[in-house]
């Protein structure tokens, strides 16, 4: 038995009839065609498919698409603003926070809401605050600067040097 | 510091220029196999075998065909109608597409299913019943070679036995004479074990098939465009897809590792499917089929030995290995190189000689043998060669940065030949050392190290000091089923300066639409970002063999160089035509032409190539775009010193990695920033062998660990804060100096990291651990050595 | 993976929730957070033909303190506990305790009620409410009662909650005097369930001698066990170095682990003797802290 869901994903509400057991990343990627959120396991251990959900992080592989009616989903898609990217893009981009990009949205918005409880994290809290995201290719140094970087942007801080630092 | 020739506007070498592609990605916008959505796409799922080794009783796919919207259950027998069920491996082996009547390993593709939509497919996989009559497997590769063991490739007529083949290099009786009478002998038995690159997209494809035309277009994730377009044509030319009738398209690919060289038989049953039913059909494996089924790494078991004098000298080393290479040899190896690089087991060391030999067997397990980030088993190698190196130190107490000082090849022996027959390019090891050293103090660890011991704490510091053999390969030698191993560059300069340069190799997160723009730019003077990059396309991109085993850089690079190269000879030319001066009255810096001595009469690179569309000289050709296609003279040595720091918690053995400096050398840098950047993912996947990463199978050859939840890939917090830096030792055969970065950490780290938790336990007589080094390794260790307390153990 | 068809009702009331539960008996399954439930149900593991989604039942996630006892609605989240100053205050263990769950997507959707109702020994908060002597109010259409933490886990997968029931509240008897409370468990990776977890909570009186002591084990057990021999070889005690030593032998050897990939018996025996010893430490430091 399907049923009819209406939920708004980046700011815009979709209405459609979903069978209960669509998980909300196959919903956003394949009924909605947002591609930015991605699916790396079927265990709930990579973190690829992060989405916030009324602005708390998720792991959309592992949430019925029925569970998501009346919320509100941000996906990559819908994290820049008219101005631009968001700092956290920026703070990708700049650092190098990205090899393959296969990991990139999950991460980003992962950090989305570890910057909004923790301003100015300590390099631990964002090792583990992103300890449900997988990235195989970056080695995860230049992830936790991009995180700082975008935490500074948002605080208005003066922003850290995103030139890479070398043993000498 | 690294000097920059070009302005940062142009943003040639030696700019840490920021990536180009990233835009696409931080938007959402990067496009990936399963992000391609063709009209009418029906989707495949794969029925696979629960049992290691049985026989296919019977398939009965009547349930799974009535459920609405399945369209086909293809089988093994299906496909044998048109003799697509075998196809070759990258090994000249053979592989079966899907069996026709025995499984031979777990997770063995079994049947596909098709159907309209992928919810569908996934409950027809359920409804398919398989009747198997299980036999009992060869799991272990040592008992592979027992006489009584049952021969597992039935199929190849000839064969007696598991035995796929015997390799050696070196001076075997030298090697055994030294051995005699050497004053110490060191041997140790190691098991570099099975592992998976698991990068974080799986592998997949969209086989479209056009009944009309005839055409096949494959959007897959490959890092061998060209190489896989070759392989399908020979495996389905007989049905009318012949090569240029095949289009294979790479999108962007989510870390490939070498998992995605190989030909996996979900693409050839989806291209059968689209084949058949005249629709794009979809695969995208799951995580789980990923693991169990996709080519594993690794897995050699090695008896690695070591001679040499009281005092230290290296006088000899002996290595043999028995390689476990599951149901077939599907080897991503050159076709010459049945160990791939294994054979620059004398590492960075002068060793006067070496033997080395190898054999190969089936098992039932799935095949493979990919790289797993690194060139060809190399890191087989150099764990091998750093472990041995560390043990001899143990032996003859000599602290092992001591050791490497005085058996390191000398800067002034380049071009070094080594007693296993290859020529080292360049390298400069004690200069890597001493800069690790000082970078980690290490002067200072080992007294805190001393005083740590007396109190009962558990310390360690591990280094590793390797040879990498990158770049395959010279023609003579290299070859994948009989392809040389050359790679290509096209470059096509718009008549507004602006250009295009298209590549036979494809990143996966390397970073190439930057770095090749750089080296370009560093040629030419058109800055990087007037200069788009395009791989991965059959159709457009010249020939080449692909992205894997560090080669792009030492290949493509050297191919878009000479291209390069080729443009500015072109340019000279036009720029003393529109000068009206002879070629030899100009000077080249970055970007343009101008006459020696009057500077002010000089035209830019934009006005020589608009020049020649709209006033070249006459009688030459119009236009500004070249092509080559490079062969490399040599392969390139990038070398890397390591230090790693552990402490171990005494009670729990829970291993934190203190510090890891990591120095490396691969010649001139393209951008500081991205080389950097692979060396921080390089050795995150260094660390995860060597602490975490394992397939493991039991006796029955199950997977016991065929998903993320078991398969330990690290986060950031097992991950710590690498610190890396560089020395720069030019290769000098390679045209802009260059030697390849992406994977020496990756081979580089495990042994650094072993080698510092075995030092942390020198207290208690531990002379070696198998990776992966966990805390149940190191209490099973120390319960075997008697030095836990008693009464644990016992109750 | 995908899971297999069934169909879902997302009631608003409580009321409404034990209904549907009674009429569909057997095929019904609960959603609380999910994050044990659709796992299981995209491998197949788990195929219920109805889904009662808890999730728009108002009134079952708070935290709050009343009648000396800390209470938790089911369907509060892991992250509220992890973050909340105010159960910070005589449970630090519940920040301890979270860190090592998963991770921070799966707490925020992982409830403290379907943590524990999912009756599976490797989850760490059963050890924690045993350490803390919770109760658990359960509701059927019949009316609630309420459950001490020792009669609640019947073994793998099954709990006193009974078909047709669910778990409405975790009540915690709040210290009076001084007490201290930690939990750690070792674990292959960040986000691995527990190769063997340690929970401990301690009270002592003026003259600083034990008076309660709770500690339990997580994943050395078919079901979350309590160490009772180690409880009972602190309390009376001082802590000193000699009763510390046994607490921790006693755990080691009433755990029954079983060998797997995480390690064989031997080493999870060590393993809990080991986190005994660090969590009585680090409990009894919390409680004479100030
Ligand atoms: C990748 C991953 C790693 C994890 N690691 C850990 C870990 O290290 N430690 C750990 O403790 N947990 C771990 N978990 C599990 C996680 O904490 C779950 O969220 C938790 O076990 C179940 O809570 P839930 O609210 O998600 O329950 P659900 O998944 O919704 O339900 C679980 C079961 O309990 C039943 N149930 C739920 N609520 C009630 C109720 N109120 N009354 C009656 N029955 C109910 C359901 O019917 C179901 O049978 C992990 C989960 C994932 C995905
Ligand atoms: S896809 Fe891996 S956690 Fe969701
Ligand atoms: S950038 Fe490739 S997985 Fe993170």
């Amino acid at each position: 038995m399907k049923k009819e869901i209406t939920l708004k994903i980046n700011g815009e509400e979709f209405t459609k009839e979903v069978e209960p057991r669509t998980l909300l990343v196959h919903f956003i990627r394949e009924d909605i065609g947002m591609t930015g959120t991605h699916i790396g396991c079927d265990t709930s251990s990579c973190g690829a498919c992060t989405i916030l959900i009324d602005g708390k992080s998720a792991k959309s592989c592992t949430i019925l698409a029925v569970q998501a009616a009346g919320k509100e989903i941000t996906t990559v898609e819908g994290i820049a603003t008219t101005e631009g990217a968001h700092p956290i893009q920026e703070g990708f981009k700049e650092n190098h926070g990205l090899h393959c990009g296969f990991c990139t949205p999950g991460m980003m918005l992962r950090a989305i809401e570890l910057l909004e409880k923790n301003p100015d994290p300590t390099e631990e809290e964002i090792r583990w605050g992103i300890s449900g995201n997988l990235c195989r290719c970056t080695g995860y140094n230049n992830i936790v600067k991009s995180i700082k970087y975008a935490g500074a942007k948002l605080r208005g801080d003066e922003l850290p040097s995103t030139e890479p630092e070398f043993v000498e | 510091m690294i000097q920059c020739k070009t302005s940062k506007e142009i943003g040639g070498m030696g700019h840490s220029m920021k990536r180009k592609e990233d835009d696409r990605f931080i938007h959402g916008k990067g496009n990936y196999t399963d992000d391609v959505k063709l009209p009418g796409t029906l989707y495949m799922d794969i029925v696979r075998s629960p049992y290691a080794y049985a026989k296919i009783k019977n398939i009965d796919s009547s349930e799974a065909l009535k459920i609405p919207g399945v369209l086909a259950v293809i089988t093994g027998k299906d496909l044998e109608q048109y003799n697509l069920h075998w196809m070759p491996t990258l090994m000249s082996d053979t592989q079966m597409v899907l069996p026709v009547d025995t499984v031979m390993y777990q997770a063995q593709e079994v049947a596909a299913i098709i159907a309209t939509e992928k919810y569908i497919a996934r409950d027809a996989r359920e409804a398919v019943r398989v009747e198997y009559e299980v036999m009992k497997p060869v799991v272990d590769p040592f008992k592979a070679l027992d006489a009584d063991a049952p021969v597992l490739r039935t199929d190849k007529p000839d064969k007696k036995d598991n035995h796929i083949w015997h390799w050696e290099v070196g001076q075997k009786e030298e090697t055994e004479k030294i051995f005699e009478e050497a004053e110490v002998t060191v041997k140790e038995q190691m098991h570099i074990p099975r592992i998976h690159v698991a990068s974080i997209e799986t592998c997949g494809c969209v086989a479209s098939y056009d009944k009309v035309d005839n055409y096949l277009t494959m959007y897959m994730t490959t890092q061998a465009p060209h190489a896989i377009r070759t392989v399908f044509a020979l495996v389905a030319g007989h049905v009318g897809l012949t090569e240029e009738k095949i289009r294979v398209i790479s999108p962007d690919i989510g870390g490939g590792f070498g998992g995605k060289v190989p030909v996996y038989p979900g693409y050839v049953i989806a291209i059968a499917a689209s084949f058949l039913i005249g629709k794009p059909v979809k695969w995208i494996e799951d995580r789980s089929e990923n693991l169990q089924a996709d080519s594993f790494a690794r897995d050699y078991h090695i008896t690695a030995e070591l001679a040499g004098t009281k005092d230290g000298k290296i006088l000899a080393t002996r290595m043999k290995v028995l390689a476990d290479h599951g149901y077939t040899d599907a080897s991503a190896n050159p076709s010459k190189f049945p160990t791939g690089m294994f054979s620059i087991g004398t590492g960075s060391y002068d060793y006067p000689n070496a033997f080395m030999e190898a054999d190969a067997v089936y098992t039932n397990k799935p095949p493979g043998g990919v790289a797993y980030r690194c060139s060809f088993r190399v890191t087989e190698a150099v764990h091998a060669i750093e472990r041995i190196t560390d043990r001899f130190a143990l032996e003859i107490g000599k602290d092992p940065a001591a050791l490497r000082f005085q058996n390191f090849i000398k800067k002034e022996q380049f071009p070094y030949h080594s007693p296993t027959g290859w020529e080292y390019d360049s390298g400069d090891y004690e200069a890597g050392l001493k800069l690790a050293m000082k970078g980690v103090d290490y002067d200072n660890l080992r007294i805190e190290q001393a005083e740590k011991r007396k109190k009962g704490e558990l310390m360690g510091i591990g280094l590793s000091t390797f040879t990498e053999i990158v770049g395959a390969g010279p023609s003579k030698d290299f070859d994948i089923l009989g392809i040389k191993m050359f790679d290509s560059a096209e470059i096509r300069v718009h008549p507004t300066g602006k250009a295009i340069a298209r590549f036979g190799t494809k990143s996966q997160g390397q970073g190439h639409e930057t770095t090749y723009a750089q080296i370009i730019a560093e040629e030419l003077g058109i800055p990087a970002k007037d200069i788009q990059i395009e791989e991965g396309d059959t159709d457009t991109a010249p020939y080449g063999l692909g992205t894997y085993a560090s080669r792009s850089t030492p290949t493509a690079g050297a191919a878009a160089v000479m291209a390069a190269r080729k443009l500015r000879d072109k340019a000279k030319k036009i720029a003393a035509y529109l000068l009206e001066v002879s070629e030899d009255d100009l000077e080249w810096e970055p970007g343009k032409f101008s006459v020696k001595g009057a500077p002010e009469k000089s035209k830019t690179i934009q006005e020589i190539v608009f020049a020649s569309y709209t006033n070249h000289p006459q009688g030459m050709e119009a236009g500004f775009e070249a092509t080559h296609y490079y062969d490399p003279p040599n392969l390139t040595f990038p070398s890397g010193a390591y230090i790693c720091v552990v402490d171990i918690d005494s009670d729990t053995f829970e291993i934190k990695v203190r510090r890891f400096v990591a120095i490396d050398d691969a010649g001139h840098i393209i951008n500081p920033m991205i080389a950097q950047g692979q060396v921080h993912g390089g050795l995150t996947q260094g660390i995860a062998p060597a602490m975490y990463e394992e397939l493991i199978y039991d006796d029955d050859g199950n997977i016991l660990n065929g998903t993320l939840m078991d398969y330990l890939v690290p986060t950031a917090v097992e991950s710590p804060s690498w610190e890396t830096g560089h020395t720069v030792t030019p290769s000098p055969h390679h045209p802009i100096g260059a030697k390849g970065i992406g994977e020496s950490p990756t081979v580089g780290a495990p042994p650094a990291i072993a080698n510092a938790i075995v030092d942390a336990l020198k207290p208690y007589g531990i002379t070696h651990l198998d990776i992966p080094i966990t805390p149940y390794k190191i209490f099973k260790a120390l319960k075997e050595k008697g030095v836990l307390d008693k009464n644990i153990v016992e109750s | 993976m995908i899971p297999s068809t069934f169909d879902y009702t997302a009631p608003s009331s409580l009321d409404e929730a034990l209904k549907l539960l009674h009429d569909f008996g057997d095929d019904a399954k609960i959603l609380a957070g999910g994050h044990s439930l659709i796992p299981m149900m995209k491998l197949r593991f788990a195929e219920p033909e109805h889904l009662i989604d808890l999730n728009n039942i108002p009134g079952l996630s708070y935290l709050k303190i009343e009648g000396g006892m800390f209470k938790i609605g089911a369907m509060t989240r892991e992250v509220e506990t992890e973050e909340s100053a105010e159960i910070a205050v005589h449970f630090p263990i519940f920040a301890d305790v979270a860190k090592l769950i998963a991770d921070p997507q799966v707490r925020n959707f992982g409830t403290l009620g379907g943590n524990l109702a999912h009756g599976d020994a490797a989850n760490d908060q059963p050890a924690v409410m045993l350490a803390l002597d919770a109760s658990v109010e359960i509701a059927g259409l019949d009316g609630r009662r309420t459950v001490g933490i020792d009669d609640f886990f019947y073994g793998f997968y099954s709990t006193a909650v009974q078909e047709g029931e669910i778990l409405t509240e975790i009540l915690i008897p709040i210290p009076s005097g001084r007490s201290g409370n930690a939990y750690h468990k070792v674990e292959r990776k960040v986000g691995d369930y527990a190769t063997g977890g340690v929970a401990v909570h301690l009270e002592f009186d003026e003259q600083g001698i034990c008076t309660k002591a709770g500690i339990g084990l997580t994943n050395v057990n078919p079901t979350p066990l309590r160490a009772v021999r180690s409880e009972a070889a602190l309390v009376g005690t001082s802590l000193d170095d000699d009763a510390i030593a046994s607490a921790a032998q006693y755990a080691s050897e009433d755990c029954n682990p079983s060998s797997d990939l995480r390690g064989d018996i031997d080493y999870k025996r060590h393993i809990i003797k080991a986190v005994t010893k660090k969590m009585i430490n680090k409990a009894k430091q919390r409680a004479f802290k100030n």
